[in-house]
């Protein structure tokens, strides 16, 4: 086990617990919280150390990325490890901003949704393979509780950081969101099965019955797979190979949706409440999958190259994703 | 939850081993047909089981005093995958290799031990799996097959079914009832030995609906076995019968058995160059999934060579596999006949066609989809 992730997890119970995330959905200040998470030291764990941070291979900041999934943080925590990192890899990159920072890819001209856009005070934009740091200016999407916004750039502006990584910063940024659906899929998975041991209708718990049984545990392998592939996504390093980001991605996509329909099914008419907190993470996973590219997009890519390759698909996956 | 189920990568020294099986089991397999390779699991060749143990691939895992390697799990990992990937034939040495040589080495005494491990390893002895009965599927504890002492050893009668291998193999290991009825479930049950060669046993094969005859019935009419036919203690027969199902489910074959049809079926693409967007989608989708399932399939053999009995991972990742396995037949059928002036070569139609009809099976064998899912509910606290 990763000796941050206690800490980690710790101070996100502490500092993001439900109430937390509620309170900065309706719109409150979510300075506190980012100051807090700031102040850890957490932003730069994967910032070399020859620049300051303490340069943890990304292996070990997958598990904490989960756990941003798993408290359903409601800041761009992980993109800004991210964004501080490869700013801190650019020669003429400036120094990085204190405040949040959201990812995005975008041509010019296209308006796109960015993940957190509403709670970033920067986005590190990819623009024509290059990476710019611009001031957060976007619009909230209207969906309730969302935390991202609609932004467009006409033309890039802000400050030069350079040329993407190889791969681009969408395969980055997917990598990122796969770890995010596994913790909220591992959170889910532990509220569903908890429940259904203590709703009782027909006078014994839910559980009980066979049929919930069995969606419990097709829910727990697409759990497992999620937390998996995520791992394989973050297993080589920065930037990510084509394979692993596509495989991170394409599978916690496509288990995004089911895992969030049985965590509902199960607990009944409750867990469409606002109230109850199970929206906090179902939403996100709906959200989660749709950013970066979903299923479809990211299995295209991976056809693409596997079909490109002469060697049979057991090596294929053994040596792509090694 | 589950959290032992991990990332884990194949040891180095492992790894290493895979040139020289990929190439006895290229020696095999480059030959055939795609579905003589699709029936990788089916295939019954004792030449090339024998092969493979003078190369030292089976017994793998066992120490060195009885004829093994001393290798962990990991290494049977890398053998077990290069053989289903290429579609070499596996059936005759599969359950010994896999399930019956580390039942024996647990369970049995120093002498059963001595007896038959060398020979697992070298490929010259072969086993099978004498559990399921026409009445006890499923409910396995309810078995009726009974073995009596007598003042020799034991007597067996009664009626196994479904026994892979049983026509070609040299020894049952078989659950039976050795105390009780049925009613009293786990308790009484034992695990005999049976050579299946002594008076009395008769073995009727069964066909299957690919027109293979690889599973059988297996009657018992007075068969009289010496004492050191029971392995293990009697009455444990359950405990151990558990363990070995941890063995039986948790190998990398839960998520092979249809990779020869997909390598064929993406040879196939290549060949007549289609790679629209859809194409790639379909190829993108079953390369992700094997990939992880591939991973998740190590991460529960790592468990096994942590010396645990990873039975609700292995469960877990079974079902997964399985249902993997399952659905490229569907959409590879869809693929090719939604493409109907491509032509298709003709064993890639009929290996199509061998796994859409054994399927089902992926998911009965070595217990159901429901009874797995059960497993891993009870593993979530639900049971
Ligand atoms: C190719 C092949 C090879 C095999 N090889 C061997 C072998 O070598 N040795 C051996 O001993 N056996 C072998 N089997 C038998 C196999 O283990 C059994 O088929 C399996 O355990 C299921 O038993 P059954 O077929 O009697 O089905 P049943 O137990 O009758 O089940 C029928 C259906 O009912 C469902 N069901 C049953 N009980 C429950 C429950 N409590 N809750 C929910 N659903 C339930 C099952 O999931 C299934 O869908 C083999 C089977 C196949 C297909």
């Amino acid at each position: 086990m990763n000796e941050f992730l206690e800490p980690f997890e710790r101070m996100l119970e502490a500092l993001s617990p439900p109430a937390t995330v509620r309170a900065i959905e309706a719109g409150g200040s979510a300075a506190a919280l980012w100051d807090g998470i700031a102040e850890s030291g957490f932003l730069d764990a994967l910032v070399p150390e020859d620049c300051g941070g303490a340069g943890l291979p990304l292996s070990e900041i997958g598990p904490l990325w989960q756990a941003l999934g798993r408290h359903a943080v409601p800041l761009p925590v992980g993109e800004t490890m991210l964004a501080r990192t490869l700013l801190a890899a650019a020669p003429a990159a400036p120094a990085a901003p204190a405040g949040p920072i959201a990812l995005a890819v975008a041509d010019p001209g296209t308006a796109i949704v960015v993940p957190f856009g509403g709670v970033a005070h920067h986005v590190l934009l990819e623009s024509g393979s290059q990476l710019y740091l611009v001031e957060a200016d976007g619009e909230p999407t209207g969906v309730p509780g969302s935390l991202a916004a609609r932004m467009r750039w006409d033309a890039p502006g802000g400050v030069s950081v350079g040329a993407a990584p190889p791969g681009g910063l969408r395969a980055v940024a997917a990598i990122l969101r796969a770890a995010l659906i596994a913790g909220a899929a591992d959170r889910l998975t532990t509220m569903t099965a908890a429940y259904a041991n203590e709703r009782v209708q027909f006078g014994k718990p839910i559980g009980k019955q066979q049929a919930l049984q069995q969606q419990m545990a097709v829910m727990a392998e697409d759990m497992v797979a999620c937390r998996i592939a995520a791992q394989l996504g973050c297993a080589g390093g920065l930037p990510p190979s084509l394979a692993a980001a596509a495989t991170a991605k394409s599978i916690t996509s496509t288990a995004a949706p089911r895992l969030a329909a049985t965590a509902h099914a199960i607990h009944g008419a409750i867990g469409i409440s606002a109230e109850y907190d199970l929206q906090l993470y179902t939403r996100r996973l709906h959200e989660w999958r749709l950013a970066d590219g979903s299923e479809t997009y990211w299995n295209r890519l991976l056809g693409a190259a596997r079909l490109g390759d002469a060697r049979g698909s057991v090596d294929y996956v053994r040596e792509m994703l090694a | 939850m589950f959290d032992t189920l991990s990332l884990a990568s194949l040891p180095p020294a492992d790894e290493a081993i895979r040139p020289a099986i990929r190439a006895l089991a290229a020696t095999a397999a480059s030959a055939a047909d795609t579905d003589e390779r699709a029936r990788s699991w089916q295939g019954y060749d004792p030449a090339f089981s024998r092969r493979l143990g003078e190369a030292g691939f089976l017994g793998l895992t066992l120490p060195k005093r009885y004829g093994g390697h001393e290798r962990g799990p990991f290494a049977r990992f890398v053998v077990v995958e290069e053989l289903l990937g290429l579609g070499a034939p596996v059936a005759a040495h599969w359950i010994a290799d896999r399930q019956s040589a580390p039942l024996i080495l647990n369970f049995g005494n120093e002498a059963q031990r001595q007896s038959y491990l060398p020979r697992i390893a070298r490929g010259e002895i072969f086993f099978c799996i004498g559990m399921s009965e026409p009445g006890s599927g499923s409910d396995l504890a309810s078995v009726r097959t009974r073995a009596d002492r007598t003042e020799t050893g034991w007597r067996v009668n009664g009626q196994k079914i479904w026994t892979s291998g049983a026509p070609h193999c040299d020894y049952m290991i078989a659950l039976l009832r050795t105390s009780g009825g049925p009613d009293d479930r786990h308790a009484g049950l034992s695990q005999l030995i049976i050579d299946l060669k002594v008076p009395g046993v008769t073995i009727r094969p069964i066909r299957d609906l690919a027109g293979d005859e690889h599973f059988a019935e297996v009657f018992f009419e007075d068969v009289d076995l010496p004492a050191d036919a029971l392995i293990g203690e009697e009455g444990e027969g359950w405990k151990q019968v558990t363990a070995e199902l941890a063995f039986e489910r948790s190998g990398p074959e839960r998520i092979y058995s249809s990779v020869v049809l997909l390598d064929a079926w993406i040879a196939h693409l290549r060949g007549v160059g289609r790679d629209d967007a859809a194409t790639r989608a379909l190829v993108g989708d079953a390369t992700a999934r094997l990939g992880v399932l591939r991973a998740m399939s190590i991460a529960c053999t790592a468990r096994l060579a942590a010396g645990e009995s990873p039975v609700t991972e292995a469960s877990l990742v079974k079902d997964l596999g399985t249902a993997f396995e399952q659905q490229l037949p569907v959409l590879i059928g869809d693929d090719l006949a939604s493409h109907p002036d491509e032509a298709v070569a003709a064993d890639l139609y009929r290996a199509l066609l061998y796994v859409t009809h054994v399927a089902p099976s992926f998911s009965l064998r070595g217990g159901t989809r429901e009874i797995l899912r059960g497993i891993i509910a009870r593993g979530m606290g639900l049971r």
